[in-house]
């Protein structure tokens, strides 16, 4: 018997029940639509706190983007990664905008994955949103079907900060924001510019 | 005690049922006659809250039924989650981080626990003494001093209304009274009954008859008629409940009115932090009501003192 989808079930009911968090769907409908969500990040839980907030049929279909040296470690990490969050693991030796990073998302893209993506590189200490890398710029222009959806994690930071290992058990937030396209022409840093405000205001609507 | 043998815990929660169905035709009824927009939002909001109230009572109903321990622990649950909306709400620093977590999952339980093996004495100081005494100390070594002094009064309230005073509900269980031994739980649900009724009727004879409020600024539900109307009439229900608790009929009358004003104080306090914190519910988990702590708010003031009453006179 495979252990995985019985450990994604627990996992993401375990994820709800200490984050308390919820999907509040602010602009986006839930859809199995083809989609990037792009998201702030301050937290070790960020990752999973997205997979689990989405319905479980979108979930199946979404792939976290994250990063190959704290997660492909042997043992649980690994087995949790790969098997049981489908996670694409990749290098972010040079941040978010590696060639090699960004050839492996485009390659999942085209295999018709959503995927979910922490534009900042790094995980800030939750008070402001970091500067985006141009990561997602490169997504827009190569797939311009693919709906970015912004999403806004409040007080994960405070459950899980930055350097702590031990959670506690506040009630966070997912906010899902309307999807962003690069338009016609747009140049990079005002598109980046434009992503990093979408996530802001749906910080700023509590 | 057992719950199902005994006849006035029976009476008891026969009214209750009752109470509850008739709410639920009532709201049924308004359902069907209220056709005009804003008044089907109240009657809606009014019919969530009923279908609320069945499920507290089931599962408050089936704690009570396992005896101490089942009470003692909904009671440690409803306290551990009114604490997480708390601290949610309270901007804490990073280097509260420890402190909180101390907060959650050492200070919350051990207070339970000192209501569950009945060690009076350190249950009455644990949080106010040792608690308040660690907090800022631990805090203090975490090396951030901003805010500090603010920082630390926000975690210590938090413990003191989520945890502190709510765990004087449950600690009714451990009094031993005289000629009324085995017998808590009763008084357990009578200071329920009385404090939830208190609020209920504030809400209805505020809705039907409200006119001039109290604190503006702070509650536009609060008003006068609401008020006198929803505490008179609990503190009567309260006196002639006086045969399920060991008090005389004059003093279930006192101890009933003192149980409403001090839920109404709760209530008033509760509410002058949600404002302070801009929102109007302290959270989501239970439909029409918001969050736990908005269905708790008058209990947190009302336990203790019904709680140091009873064991001052009655033990």
């Amino acid at each position: 018997m495979n252990a995985a989808p019985v450990a994604a079930r627990l996992l993401a009911g375990l994820t709800r029940l200490i984050t308390g968090v919820r999907a509040r769907w602010a602009g986006a409908a839930p859809t199995t639509a083809q989609r990037v969500y792009f998201a702030n990040h301050s937290s070790h839980l960020d990752t999973l706190v997205i997979w689990a907030s989405l319905p479980a049929p979108i979930r199946a279909r979404t792939r976290p983007v994250a990063a190959a040296d704290y997660w492909d470690r042997p043992g649980l990490r690994r087995w949790l990664a790969c098997q049981v969050l489908n996670a694409l693991l990749v290098e972010r030796a040079g941040g978010c905008g590696s060639r090699e990073a960004l050839r492996r998302i485009d390659e999942s893209l085209a295999a018709g994955d959503s995927l979910i993506l922490f534009p900042e590189g790094t995980r800030g200490d939750g008070t402001t949103v970091g500067e985006l890398k141009p990561g997602l710029y490169f997504v827009a222009r190569q797939r311009p079907t693919v709906e970015l959806v912004p999403v806004y994690l409040q007080d994960l930071s405070r459950i899980l900060p930055k350097g702590e290992v031990l959670p506690v058990p506040l009630l966070g937030s997912a906010t899902f924001g309307a999807p962003l396209a690069l338009a016609p022409g747009e140049d990079r840093h005002v598109f980046l510019q434009r992503a990093r405000a979408a996530l802001i205001s749906l910080g700023a609507r509590g | 005690m057992n719950l199902l043998t005994d006849p006035e815990m029976l009476l008891l929660l026969g009214g209750i049922g009752g109470l509850l169905t008739l709410s639920s035709l009532i709201g049924w009824a308004l359902g069907l006659r209220v056709r005009e927009d804003p008044a089907r939002l109240v009657i809606a909001n009014l019919n969530a809250r009923i279908r609320s109230w069945w499920v507290m009572t089931a599962v408050f109903v089936a704690a009570l039924a396992t005896g101490g321990i089942g009470s003692v622990m909904l009671f440690a649950l409803t306290s551990f989650i009114a604490l997480r909306e708390f601290i949610t709400l309270t901007p804490t620093h990073r280097a509260d981080h420890r402190t909180l977590f101390w907060a959650f999952f050492v200070f919350a339980p051990v207070q339970y626990l000192l209501v569950g093996i009945g060690w009076y004495g350190l249950f009455a100081i644990f949080i106010p003494v040792y608690a308040f005494l660690f907090i800022p100390l631990r805090s203090a070594l975490a090396g951030d001093t901003e805010d500090f002094l603010a920082r630390t009064a926000k975690i210590q309230w938090g413990l003191m209304i989520a945890i502190y005073c709510v765990s004087h509900a449950p600690a009714l269980l451990m009094l031993e009274i005289p000629g009324y031994q085995e017998e808590g739980a009763k008084l357990l649900l009578y200071l329920i009954i009385v404090v939830q009724l208190s609020d209920v009727l504030q809400y209805v004879f505020g809705k039907t008859l409200g006119k001039h409020r109290i604190v503006p600024r702070l509650s536009p539900n609060k008003t006068w008629e609401g008020t006198v109307g929803g505490i008179a009439t609990a503190t009567l229900v309260g006196t002639l409940l006086w045969w399920v608790t060991p008090f005389t009929p004059w003093a279930a009358a006192v101890i009933a009115l003192l149980i409403c004003l001090t839920g109404f104080a709760g209530g008033l306090v509760m509410s002058a932090i949600k404002r302070d914190r801009g929102v109007k519910d302290f959270g989501t988990l239970i439909e029409g009501h918001g969050g736990i702590l908005d269905r708790i708010d008058s209990l947190c003031f009302a336990a203790p003192v019904f709680f140091h009453v009873v064991r001052y006179f009655y033990t």
